[in-house]
């Protein structure tokens, strides 16, 4: 087990140093910064001075040696943007983030494994149907016009949650069933389709064979193994989460990371834009190298291949 | 719930400020929070077009470029410290040396120095004439307190701003909360003091949520209301919807100076057939509306020195079509067409020039990818905006764009030089008669195709008044409870 973690974590490391190079050296080509710094209002002079004034005119490899170092002490530099220190900036949105994702994560397993046992238990039966139905209407749905809907219901004709904002707990009512949901259909047929197969198993029958009761059955020998590849997924869904929802969190105006994000590409902010990428990538990385270590404290056969 | 009942009035910025601090920003949200936090030594009374003293009390040109001004006394900063010469002394020395890097240079680079008299006496000494000056010390030119500043910087300032102006600021949590009370301790401004208590303002970008706000008694106050949904809030009747011109013109830059290369739009009787094709009147009553109007100079038409007396290019498809075959295109041309907002509206100019023959092919990028372009001179056709920064006066549009720099499409040396000298004379006779000339032969020539004034739609509470400006600058100070 030690072995096979020190290898993942290994290559969990050569991957984070590969994403940093490439997100530094993409993001450098992807137009003037100095230009986009200056703001919609700035005539060729200002830009000029600023680009003096942060050091655009060094070469590229000056550049990404002096990022790199300090990206290593924890300092991504100041936002072009905020002025503010991109650590601090980051820590701040990134607490919304994180919230709103542990929500819908929690939100996306706790209805989704349940009825995709329920529907696995009862094929092609109503409890069935009605967990397909949901899952197609969750995929379906744009989330930008499910949050909306939302609004509208709740916010406008019931008035039992604000539209907007992070001021209590009934702000994040609506951004987690939205952003959970989404992520909710793909863990359900998963858990479906790994239950049912291995329902059809000989140790299944071998355990009711020897008494066992149908609870112990279905959670202690089916679910075990039905879930592995239900967690390598969740990992996967966590990753995106916590890389924060552009729509979600426009919508309900949360000023979280993916927010922060998305507008600091379009402000040609760098700083913010290269420090939110590795840290994007590095939750994927950091779970998956989780999940990997779950599946195989899960299923002893993945710690030996 | 907040509103009226607590005298808190709740607005939304769309957009989410960068810093606070008025001199590290270029967007409208920080103008919007700098006329309620600061005060300039001018006024510009927006109904009588006159300047009125706030921090000065009077004021004269010693010589061309020596403005005296007399301070007021007994004027107080938010955070008790008093004001006097030194403050402005401080503040102006501090903005005008570029490597102080306040991020709209144009602001205050006309400044050269400021000079202490006596302790509220003080000498603004500028870089050559600069007529305009009066305009700028009432807008973008606020004072800071000179101590604060000193220690603070612009990085404590955006955080904890202080001014002397008729808000204080209670809290700030950069780019998404902004709360400001009411300062009690005002001077007797001509802005005139607050009368609401607090005002609590959320960025919230999505125009959609903010109007769920709106419905649901979150948000008392929200502007920029797109034509369309502003009719609807109307016709319900719960709220205050009022529509406003703002000082930002669209128009269309032509490469008439062939910086893009050899291209159709060159020739002038081309740029002409452009202007002749577009039904801007049309576009204006279906897609702008409110008190939207068609422009036929390249300035925004309140705007000191914008000539109206010029050549008008109306809707006459024909008329097009004959000029573009006497320029040698009898059967159009295909150009590339820039945009980078207002989709709609370059889309209904792009069929009315398929339809005199011009085939356009829409680019639409992100603004700064735009601009770069263009001052690399890669573009021949591209539909933009300016809105001058609400400055009153035809330098802040005319003189950006015609004076040989990286955005000036058309190069044309007899304008710079009339530009030159109306940009720095100090007769108001001698600078209308050169931006005249200048704003003649740029729509004889048709370097620009002048198109429409935008428009800006305010939606209020039944609760709350307020009158906007066509300088698109919102004043909490002047909203009122009824």
């Amino acid at each position: 087990m030690l072995a096979f973690a020190l290898k993942r974590l290994g290559l969990a490391v050569l991957v984070t140093l590969t994403v940093s190079l490439l997100s530094f050296s993409l993001l450098f080509m992807s137009g003037d910064p100095a230009s986009a710094i200056a703001g919609e209002n700035a005539g060729a002079a200002d830009i000029e001075a600023i680009r003096t004034l942060y050091g655009f005119d060094r070469p590229f490899l000056v550049q990404y040696a002096d990022w790199l170092f300090s990206a290593l002490r924890g300092d991504f530099g100041q936002s072009y943007y905020f002025k503010l220190p991109v650590s601090e900036l980051i820590a701040d949105r990134l607490s919304v983030t994180m919230l709103l994702g542990v929500c819908g994560i929690s939100f996306a397993l706790l209805t989704a494994v349940p009825l995709g046992v329920a529907a696995a238990m009862r094929p092609n039966s109503f409890i069935d149907r009605t967990a397909l139905f949901l899952s197609v209407m969750g995929q379906a749905m744009p989330s930008f016009w499910f949050g909306l809907v939302l609004i509208v219901i709740f916010s406008i004709r019931l008035g039992w949650l604000p539209p907007s904002g992070t001021a209590g707990w009934q702000n994040f009512v609506m951004p987690t069933i939205v952003l959970g949901y989404y992520a909710m259909p793909a863990i359900m047929r998963l858990t479906r389709a790994g239950m049912l197969e291995v329902l059809g198993a000989d140790y299944i029958r071998t355990a009711r064979a020897k008494g066992a009761s149908e609870w112990r059955v279905m959670f202690k020998h089916a679910l075990r193994n039905a879930v592995v590849p239900v967690v390598s997924l969740a990992a996967v869904q966590m990753g995106f989460m916590l890389g924060g929802s552009i729509v979600v969190e426009s919508i309900f105006a949360l000023h979280g990371a993916g927010y922060l994000a998305w507008e600091s590409i379009g402000r040609n902010d760098l700083p913010t834009v290269q420090a939110l990428i590795l840290i994007f990538s590095m939750f994927y990385i950091v779970f998956t190298f989780l999940s990997d270590l779950a599946n195989a404290w899960l299923d002893p056969r993945i710690r030996v291949g | 719930m907040a509103g009226k009942a607590d005298d808190t009035l709740n607005a939304a910025f769309t957009k989410e400020l960068e810093s606070v601090d008025s001199y590290f920003n270029s967007a409208r949200e920080g103008v919007i929070l700098q006329r309620s936090i600061w005060d300039g030594l001018l006024y510009l009374n927006q109904e009588t077009g006159e300047y009125e003293g706030n921090l000065a009390t009077s004021w004269q040109w010693v010589d061309d470029t020596t403005l005296e001004l007399k301070l007021r006394e007994g004027v107080k900063f938010h955070n008790g410290e008093e004001f006097d010469a030194d403050d402005v002394v401080y503040t102006v020395n501090f903005v005008a040396k570029p490597e102080n890097g306040v991020v709209v240079q144009r602001n205050v680079n006309w400044m050269k120095e400021a000079v202490k008299v006596d302790k509220y006496t003080v000498r603004i000494i500028t870089n050559g004439p600069f007529p305009a000056a009066f305009e700028y010390l009432a807008g973008p030119v606020s004072i800071y307190p000179n101590e604060y500043y000193a220690e603070a910087g612009p990085a404590g300032m955006a955080l904890k701003p202080v001014g002397t102006g008729p808000y204080q600021v209670e809290s700030v949590e950069p780019g998404k909360h902004f709360v400001l009370k009411k300062y009690e301790g005002y001077h007797d401004s001509p802005k005139g003091r607050a009368t609401i208590g607090t005002v609590d303002i959320r960025t919230i970008p999505d125009i959609n949520t903010q109007l769920a706000e709106l419905f649901s008694g979150g948000l008392d106050f929200i502007w920029g209301v797109p034509a369309d949904q502003a009719e609807k809030l109307e016709a319900m009747g719960r709220f205050n919807v009022a529509n406003e011109s703002t000082m930002r013109i669209g128009y269309l830059e032509l490469d008439a100076a062939g910086r893009s290369g050899e291209h159709p739009i060159k020739k002038r009787a081309v740029r002409q057939a452009i202007a002749h094709a577009i039904d801007r009147q049309a576009i204006v009553d279906s897609l702008l509306k409110g008190k939207s109007k068609v422009v036929n100079s390249a300035c925004f038409p309140s705007q000191f020195g914008c000539e109206q007396d010029v050549a008008v290019y109306d809707y006459d498809p024909q008329k097009a079509k004959a000029l573009l075959a006497e320029a040698g295109y009898p059967d159009g041309f295909t150009v590339d067409f820039y945009a980078y907002r207002d989709r709609p509206y370059a889309e209904a100019m792009l069929s009315y020039l398929a339809n005199v023959g011009i085939t356009a092919n829409l680019k639409y990028l992100q603004y700064s990818a735009l601009r770069e372009m263009r001052h690399k001179g890669e573009t021949s056709m591209s539909f933009q905006t300016w809105g001058s920064y609400s400055v009153n006066d035809a330098s802040a549009i005319t003189s950006q764009f015609f004076k040989h720099g990286v955005e000036d499409f058309a190069r044309d040396d007899e304008v710079k030089a009339w530009l030159d000298k109306a940009d720095t004379s100090i007769d108001p006779a001698v600078r209308k008669e050169n931006y005249s000339l200048a704003l003649k032969k740029i729509a004889d020539e048709a370097y620009w195709v002048p198109l429409f004034s935008y428009n800006s739609n305010y939606v209020l509470t039944q609760d709350a008044e307020y009158t906007p400006t066509p300088d698109e600058v919102v004043r909490f100070f002047q909203v009122h409870w009824k």
